[in-house]
């Protein structure tokens, strides 16, 4: 069938399979001359933006891999990360050094959340983007009981500069100027006014590359055999749930080391509030990328943060220029964030249900033959 | 519970089926409460007061949680997307007022306006999740979502000019949040209001749900209603019974979203206010989770599981911070509810009956 196309319909199949970055890039196309930003302006903003999310984008892909969709509880990543940050604070360790135990300190906080969150997810098995979604609230409840109840009252807290004037709970606001882009300027580089965070990129590449090796990993197989079909899988002798729980630990903890990256690059930690639009932005991110739910690669991260934060960067000068209001392109920015998140949630059950349509109807087809 | 009886077990048995049906997180959401109504006498809040509160905000949400009922009833799962209902009767609401009905007038024509939009809003929304059977859920919460948000922007460009809803120097726009008592707050919760002493009772409300709910309940055993049961219990067979499947879903989305839409204007008469923009974004989960509060599961839901649900819930959320501040002087209401309510949902998703559909 293949070759009977004519290109006019393989470029038709190219801009459907394609439609969301093609229209984010007509959208972003449109939006630059209007608003008028510099060049270099821009494209400080965009590396900025690039090395501040992808590492917490790219902790997305394992569970997408493994056919779980897309992880909504990397916010429980995120919040490892702020408790993290919180002790360190506290014990004012600044600098890199205060960055590494960071993320050191995160690793087994989110590594648990991340046990509890694949255990949950193992038993609501076709539900799991919902169950996640879920889960993030949850453990959002747990997270203030901790920080803002035992904090201070039960684990210990040194400084009152990190406490609540009531003396427990900690403030709606951690100062982390010391930490601020730490590693970004670490080794940084200045090209044509375009501040480049070296080693920022180099850790994010580093993770890229890990990731590209851990697919050719047993484990790495398994997780794409489990992603494929879970019973074929188990009749092979993986061990589905194991290596379901696995994607979400490791997704977690990716994640959380991610939020490090992202909150020593803002310099300001809001301790209620950071983590709690993390993970839509960043899934919106990823799907504005191309990504699908069943299927993400690295391309999609990286095109996706691109697109979707030029967009987010656009938006409310555009639409203070279009109709003389700011607050429009604030909430069309996260219009379109919700937007892109539906359309791509939508493809993919279609997609899903036809799948299983044509299956169907094979069957019967050889059911069929059989008869006669 | 229906079933229970049908099945005839031995006493003990049908105990430990009752136990377990009920379901542990019930069990101690309900002796929670419970300890709380018992506590509260001896930390200084009068309980006359306390339950006044409770009956009030079981008035402003039961019809909320009722509009769960047809959709899970007809196998769509919890209804996530109801904010699109609650925008058809934020509509309503705001084009009533802007069309100058004021009074109990302003009640019963934003009820009237809402139900195109939220007849219109069903449709669509019924349409689309027939496209995507078995994965309602999940875009049930993105479509609403991205129907608040893009409501968001609505409300600052639609040409709303009532001062008492828009912003007066710009004139661009309606408020975040506006006052209704010139039009129709307290319209149902005055009506016949019974007061003894500290205890009030909302008579007109409890009464407006109570014939909702009886309307619901009398569907649910007309004809298409069983047809609706039965299309939500086994698609498979009701297709072989020659049912429609996706016309009684669509229906029951259609009556879901309208159901949320009179909610909505049922809980403002109730609260006092009109809240728009992001405020649709925090409704779906507390709904949600007080109907599997009452009992109910992805796809079994009744009138009493509605009942039940929003008291429990509705209880917690009013009595844990006034008994928590006096008894600890420590107010994690907010935390508590928070967790409370999405444990319940995540304990609703994770039960196996659930998860193979």
């Amino acid at each position: 069938m293949n070759s009977n196309k004519t290109s006019g319909q393989k470029l038709l199949g190219f801009l459907a399979a394609n439609s969301v970055p093609i229209m984010f890039i007509l959208i972003i196309a449109l939006c630059i001359p209007v608003v008028g930003f510099s060049p270099t302006f821009l494209l400080n903003e965009i590396v900025t933006r690039l090395s501040r999310n992808a590492f917490l984008i790219l902790s997305l892909l394992i569970p997408i891999m493994a056919g779980m969709g897309l992880n909504f509880g990397m916010t429980l990543g995120a919040m490892a990360a702020e408790i993290a940050l919180i002790f360190t604070s506290d014990w004012q360790i600044w600098g890199i050094p205060g960055i590494v135990l960071a993320m050191i300190l995160s690793i087994p906080i989110s590594a648990a959340l991340g046990v509890l969150c694949g255990r949950i997810l193992n038993a609501a098995r076709g539900r799991e983007m919902i169950t996640s979604y879920i889960i993030s609230f949850f453990m959002n409840g747990v997270y203030q009981l901790v920080v803002l109840y035992m904090m201070g009252s039960i684990i210990p807290i040194i400084h009152n500069n990190i406490k609540l004037p009531r003396g427990y709970g900690v403030r709606s606001s951690v100062d982390l100027t010391r930490i601020r882009k730490c590693l970004d300027n670490l080794v940084a580089v200045n090209i044509a006014g375009v501040r480049i965070p070296v080693l920022t990129i180099l850790i994010i590449v580093a993770m890229c590359l890990v990731i590209v090796w851990f697919r050719r990993t047993k484990l790495g197989q398994d997780m794409r055999a489990v992603g494929q079909d879970m019973e074929v899988a188990r009749a092979a002798g993986i061990d589905v749930e194991r290596t379901r729980l696995i994607s979400i630990v490791i997704s977690t903890v990716l994640a959380g080391i991610g939020m490090v990256i992202y909150l020593q690059n803002m310099g300001d930690m809001a301790t209620y509030s950071s983590h709690s639009q993390i993970g839509m932005f960043c899934i919106a991110a990823l799907l504005v990328g191309g990504a699908s739910v069943d299927k993400a690669s690295i391309g999609n991260v990286f095109l996706g943060v691109i697109l979707f934060h030029t967009m987010f960067i656009l938006a409310p000068s555009a639409g203070a220029k279009i109709t003389g209001n700011e607050v429009i392109g604030e909430y069309f920015r996260v219009f379109v964030s919700y937007g892109v998140i539906t359309v791509a949630l939508i493809m993919y059950e279609t997609k899903k249900r036809r799948e299983k349509a044509g299956i169907g109807q094979q069957l019967a087809a050889a059911q069929k033959e059989e008869g006669k | 519970m229906s079933e229970l009886n049908k099945t005839g077990a031995p006493a003990a048995d049908k105990v430990r089926e009752a136990l377990r049906e009920f379901g542990l997180p019930r069990l101690i959401i309900a002796a929670f409460l419970l300890l709380m109504f018992i506590i509260a006498p001896f930390t200084g809040t009068n309980l006359l007061s306390q339950i006044t509160n409770v009956i009030n905000r079981f008035s402003w949400n039961a019809v909320l949680v009722l509009a769960m009922v047809p959709m899970v009833h007809s196998g769509c799962g919890l209804n996530f997307g109801l904010p699109v209902g609650i925008i058809a009767g934020l509509l309503g609401a705001t084009l009533s007022i802007e069309w100058g009905f004021s009074g109990p007038l302003s009640f019963l024509m934003a009820m009237l306006i809402a139900t195109p939009f939220a007849i219109v809003f069903g449709l669509a929304y019924g349409w689309l999740l027939n496209k995507i059977k078995g994965g309602e859920m999940m875009i049930a919460t993105y479509v609403g979502f991205s129907v608040v948000s893009f409501f968001c922007m609505m409300w600052l460009v639609l040409p709303y000019k009532k001062p008492d809803m828009a912003w007066g120097f710009e004139g661009t726009g309606l408020r975040t949040t506006f006052p209704i008592d010139k039009y129709y707050g307290g319209v149902l919760s005055n009506f016949l209001r019974i007061q003894i002493g500290k205890l009030v009772i909302p008579t007109g409300a409890l009464l407006f749900f109570a014939l909702l709910a009886f309307l619901i309940w009398a569907f649910l055993h007309t004809k298409t209603g069983t047809a609706m049961t039965a299309v939500g219990s086994n698609p498979v067979f009701a297709r072989a019974a020659g049912i429609d499947v996706d016309k009684i879903r669509m229906l029951s989305v259609v009556m879901s979203t309208w159901l949320a839409a009179i909610g909505i204007l049922v809980y403002e008469q109730g609260f006092g206010f009109v809240q728009l923009y992001n405020a649709p974004f925090n409704m779906a989960l507390p709904a949600v989770s007080a109907i599997l509060i009452g009992g109910a599961t992805a796809n079994k839901a009744s009138i009493t599981n509605v009942v039940i649900g929003t008291i429990l819930f509705q209880g917690i959320v009013t009595m844990t911070p006034t008994v928590m501040n006096g008894l600890i002087n420590l107010d994690i209401s907010e935390v508590l509810r928070m967790v409370v309510s999405n444990g319940m949902i995540l304990y609703a998703l994770t039960r196996k009956t659930e998860a193979t559909r």
